[in-house]
């Protein structure tokens, strides 16, 4: 019999994804740039982060026609974010079709205390995490696919590096852990401890983990792909930059050939502006996104 | 017994696990040069814009072409499948062209619609676990084709003398049981 909605369908979703490059888009001239590009799957959006930042006030699930034109345009898979907790846009957004879902903190959150109850959905979530604690709490919840959280909208990578590295290395110290000692970092990290213990098992987290939240040049995909990420989500970079359309095959060639260090200088080359870029420090608290959800 | 795994995006880590379970030796191929050296090549899952997009940028299509024109081994999963056809159904172009199908993209609806089931494929299994992941299927199979595998009256296993094709992904699952029937393949085409 046919079954629909399995953790191996969902999972194997984000595994055809891998080694590939997620794009945000706001219209279908975009996702077809985007497509064109070689992009594995576009993220319908009413504004790109950058924008949402700059906009202020609350930011939810995009227009349905906007998502819809999206669909309609491109071939690849189609992403959609719905806010933090929200059942229904996440409802809605699965009986429109979308392939994937982002339970996104770029958005406000809809519910302070719970996120989505995703196992209970047909269509795949990819959700944010910080370190290992909150990635297995995700996966609890029945999220298929990881990213980093990263400081979604700034053009600075150094909270997706922090984020890669927080999750991979106690991945590492989890599978060379005495079993004895499982259960005190499950307390430590809030990690569900079943989860805890497939992944000492299998060696690796169970579903992929891309990069997100502020990759901003070729180099910076690179750079998250050489510490592990399985691909890359590329937001405001892409069509904030002065050539999108190039700017765009140059991200997803450099993740492909993440150590291909000549390719990556040329690829670089005449770029134009890349994002101006925000320092963290100088964010206040209420503006970092990457606080949102736990 | 060496075979290549096309690594320009997708799902390549699981079809390399499988094929060294079977005792093959897997390589990852990031580079023409590489063909040279391959008794077998597995184009793997991902999407199929995307490969073709990196295999137009690292010219690899001819060189393609070529390593299946002189009867080495190919065997395409989904995208894989797609990169194989010789024609894709409301399209005026295909891609490597070697396999005489036609193909129909995202065939069975989007990611909702995605599933997993029990195949029958002829002389593999009577019960392979096969994932389907907005995968395509063959519309049409050329006379020469011997088809393998059907799922409720569509073509989703086909075989093509050196070449072979699954909608599904036998990587994403430990049977390797479809996999071992590839690496035979390989091993009965003395080139």
């Amino acid at each position: 019999m046919a079954k629909t909605g399995t953790d191996l369908v969902k999972r194997g979703m984000a595994e055809m994804q891998k080694g590939g490059v997620i794009m945000d888009v706001v219209n279908a001239e975009q996702a077809k740039i985007a497509e064109e590009a070689g992009a594995v799957a576009v993220m319908a959006l009413e504004r790109v982060p950058s924008d949402i930042r700059a906009a202020g006030g609350v930011a939810r699930m995009a227009d349905p026609t906007i998502t819809e034109e999206v669909l309609n345009a491109v071939s690849i898979p189609v992403m959609a974010k719905a806010r933090i907790g929200h059942i229904v846009e996440a409802r809605v957004l699965e009986a429109m079709g979308v392939d994937y879902i982002d339970e996104s903190e770029v958005l406000t959150p809809a519910d302070e205390e719970y996120h989505l109850n995703k196992s209970e959905f047909t269509v795949p979530f990819v959700c944010g995490s910080r370190d290992l604690g909150e990635a297995a709490r995700r996966i609890g919840e029945g999220a298929s696919m990881l990213r980093t959280k990263g400081e979604p909208g700034t053009g600075n990578i150094v909270e997706a590096v922090r984020h890669m590295r927080k999750v991979q290395s106690q991945v590492r110290k989890l599978i060379s852990m005495d079993l004895d000692e499982v259960m005190t970092f499950a307390k430590d990290l809030g990690a569900p401890y079943d989860v805890l213990l497939q992944i000492r098992e299998a060696g690796k987290l169970p579903v992929v983990n891309f990069a997100a939240g502020g990759v901003a040049t070729p180099a910076d995909a690179a750079l998250m792909m050489q510490l592990g990420a399985d691909g890359v989500f590329v937001g405001s970079g892409i069509f904030k930059s002065d050539n999108p359309a190039k700017f765009a095959k140059a991200i997803v060639e450099a993740t492909t050939h993440y150590q291909d260090y000549k390719l990556i200088a040329e690829l670089s080359k005449g770029l134009g502006t890349p994002m101006k870029g925000i320092d963290i420090a100088s964010l206040s608290p209420e503006d970092r996104m990457q606080e949102r959800g736990w | 017994m060496k075979i290549g795994v096309l690594a320009l995006q997708g799902a390549v880590q699981e079809h390399a696990r499988t094929v060294e379970a079977v005792g093959a030796e897997a390589i990852l191929v990031k580079r023409v040069e590489q063909l040279a050296e391959l008794d077998g090549l597995i184009l793997p899952g991902g999407e199929s814009t995307a490969m073709r997009r990196l295999i137009d940028r690292y010219d690899f299509l001819e060189p393609l072409k070529a390593f299946g024109a002189a009867g080495k081994p190919i065997f395409g999963t989904c995208a894989g499948m797609i990169l194989l056809a010789k024609r894709i159904n409301n399209q005026e172009t295909s891609h490597l062209g070697l396999m005489d199908v036609t193909v129909e993209r995202n065939a069975f609806g989007r990611q909702v619609d995605s599933f997993e089931t029990d195949l029958e494929i002829k002389g593999v299994a009577q019960d392979f676990p096969a994932v389907f992941i907005r995968a395509p299927y063959i519309l049409e199979a050329g006379p020469e084709v011997e088809v393998l595998s059907e799922d409720t009256g569509r073509i989703v296993a086909a075989r093509d003398g050196h070449y072979l094709a699954t909608a599904f992904h036998p990587e994403l699952t430990a049977d390797t049981r479809l996999i071992g029937y590839f690496v035979e393949m390989v091993k009965n085409t003395a080139v």
